[in-house]
């Protein structure tokens, strides 16, 4: 099946289009910097030329000149449809208007909640962390959140997190319903160094969906500190073909991003 | 015949910046002129003027994006303490300020990182130390739509987002249920800051104000403020403003100190104007990983230096700014910016 180049592939040039792929045409994405904007700028060069990307801070729509460093600096709105505000983007979020978002974390739990306040007790951390910015939003609005994590590990997949930031699907089945988050959304991809997961319909649980070329069940699982849900004949992931690369290596020329 | 709404549950962060709705009118009937009175004003003079010991502060723009820092410098030299600041996603300002031991209280959506750049250090250690207290979480949806409550003088907003998590926990929200949907709803209190510090490209003498490029929430935080200091690359004639009344994000009224200060933004980014100096940024990065670091920064920035002028020659003078202005406007990459920094 690998019909790709012998040379090696960076995880984010994996990651990237492992994301891009799930992105559809004609829909509307809710990006910030890094991997998640690379993944959205390769989509529409291929496969989803009418994405509507959003950011945070205002940007709608822009022509992305090259990668953005800061989630409201003018590449975010450059050639733009409209250079808005936070309150515009967001309540567009809540009314329902962005399908897809992607979130990074410090740690994910098994229903996809995601800490990235504090690491430790919250009035006095060992490590304290940003906060939510616009990740609780994300998580609250968009009806699938898409998370890219570059650190599966037992400190980082853990059975309870120090902190929920940010809402997967709480306790489970229903439960974000029952707390009053808009209906029908939540977590839909985990994207890291070593797999692709998704959610279990039933129980709303991590369950791997493709292993990335190389890597084995076991590390799966030891890479976890609460059971991933393992479905039998799981896929290897795809991994980049040369024409993305090269796509790639033309939207960050200087590998500030890709090179990861 | 209606029954007293429960409360289904409340967060446990403190209340910053609240106000009984009909005080803040009565207020703002006696404090904020309706008339046009010319503003212009010092750095030095707004700040000493407008900014105590103890005020709760909110800053302009987004992350590296358009932040007031000639104003945050001159809080700085002016030894202002035991600011409560707003972390609506603020990266450079509350980290500098925090630094300089200006800040003890910060209410949190986005604080103490650099997005790309990394985690802000002085910020985290004064954090993990104990010197800086988070009194509460919010996201940067929520806060913005705690000062779009208090600009719409409510003393609430219901939304959507932050049940079910420790977000909400840590926050001085609370939940209720809606009498129409029957569903949980997250209640925002409104926020009115005791300052908030702008910089914009445009600005008239009465505090009429124009922003190019996103304007993330500057709209309600300067109508939800008891004070508004405006920094601006340029003074225009009333006349430009009635021009293009649309240009207007923020309108006079709420105004209070209008400060001509070019560049004012430096080192961050001023959109289509100049980009963020990633050097002096890095520079400050480097240096405040240690204390002793962070003080040589504001030795040589800020106390070395007599005004804002001075500041800029230091950091490069015009040679640098006009690299800057080069790479914004995507005239040169910005890895070809050379440093010709005076010692």
């Amino acid at each position: 099946m690998n019909t790709s180049t012998q040379v090696e592939y960076t995880l984010t040039e994996l990651q990237s289009c492992v994301a891009s792929h799930i992105l559809e045409d004609n829909q509307s994405v809710f990006v910030g910097t890094g991997c998640p904007l690379v993944a959205t700028m390769l989509a529409q060069r291929t496969h989803a030329p009418n994405l509507l990307i959003i950011f945070e801070a205002g940007g709608m729509g822009p022509q992305v000149p090259e990668l953005p460093i800061s989630v409201g600096d003018s590449r975010t709105f450059y050639k733009a449809i409209a250079a808005s505000s936070m309150h515009d983007v967001m309540a567009a979020g809540q009314a329902g208007y962005i399908d897809y978002g992607f979130l990074g974390a410090a740690a994910i739990d098994m229903y996809g909640n995601l800490n990235t306040t504090v690491i430790g007790d919250w009035k006095t951390p060992k490590v304290r962390l940003p906060g939510s910015g616009g990740a609780n939003d994300v998580g609250s609005f968009c009806w699938r959140t898409i998370y890219n994590l570059r650190n599966q590990s037992k400190r980082t997949f853990v059975k309870e997190l120090d902190f929920i930031t940010t809402p997967g699907y709480l306790d489970g089945t229903g439960a974000r319903e029952k707390a009053g988050l808009p209906t029908g959304c939540g977590p839909y991809r985990v994207i890291t160094q070593l797999g692709v997961y998704g959610f279990d319909e039933a129980t709303k649980r991590l369950m791997l969906i493709s292993i990335h070329p190389r890597v084995t069940l076991d590390e799966i699982q030891d890479n976890s500190d609460f059971e991933i849900l393992i479905p039998e004949d799981v896929p290897v992931t795809a991994i980049p073909t040369d024409e993305e690369r090269r796509i790639l290596r033309e939207i960050d020329p200087t590998g500030r991003v890709i090179d990861k | 015949m209606t029954n007293k709404v429960d409360i289904i549950a409340e967060g446990e962060g403190e209340l910053l910046g609240w106000r009984d709705p009909d005080e803040n009118r009565a207020w703002i009937r006696e404090n904020k002129p309706r008339g046009l009175v010319d503003k212009q004003m010092s750095v030095t003079k707004a700040v000493e003027k407008f900014v105590k010991d103890g005020d709760y502060l909110a800053f302009g723009g987004f992350g590296h994006i358009r932040v007031p820092m000639a104003l945050v410098y001159e809080i700085i030299r002016q030894g202002r303490r035991n600011l409560a600041i707003a972390g609506k996603t603020a990266v450079h300002d509350i980290d500098i300020l925090i630094g300089a031991g200006c800040v003890s209280k910060v209410e949190c959506a986005y604080a103490f990182g650099h997005e790309l750049r990394g985690l802000s250090n002085a910020g985290r250690r004064a954090v993990e130390s104990g010197a800086v207290e988070v009194v509460a979480e919010i996201s940067n949806a929520s806060y913005q739509w705690r000062f779009l409550a208090a600009m719409m003088g409510i003393p609430f907003i219901p939304v959507r987002n932050m049940m079910g998590t420790d977000t909400f926990t840590k926050s001085s929200a609370k939940q209720m249920t809606d009498p129409w949907s029957g569903k949980t709803v997250t209640l925002l209190p409104a926020a009115y800051p005791d300052v908030a510090l702008f910089h914009v490209p445009c600005c008239d003498k009465y505090g009429n104000a124009s922003i190019d490029g996103i304007i993330v929430e500057d709209f309600e935080l300067a109508r939800a403020s008891r004070r508004v200091i405006i920094t601006t690359e340029e003074i225009v004639d009333e006349e430009e403003t009635r021009r293009n009344p649309r240009g207007t994000v923020i309108p006079f009224y709420v105004v209070d100190a209008v400060c001509e200060v070019p560049y004012g933004a430096h080192p961050t980014e001023m959109p289509y104007r100049y980009f963020f100096d990633e050097q002096h940024i890095y520079e400050w990065l480097a240096l405040s990983k240690t204390e002793e670091g962070a003080k040589e920064y504001y030795d040589k920035y800020v106390f070395g230096v007599k005004d804002f002028d001075e500041y800029l020659e230091k950091i490069g003078g015009l040679n640098m700014l006009n690299q800057l202005k080069k790479v914004e406007q995507l005239r040169m990459p910005m890895g070809d910016v050379q440093s010709n920094q005076a010692e």
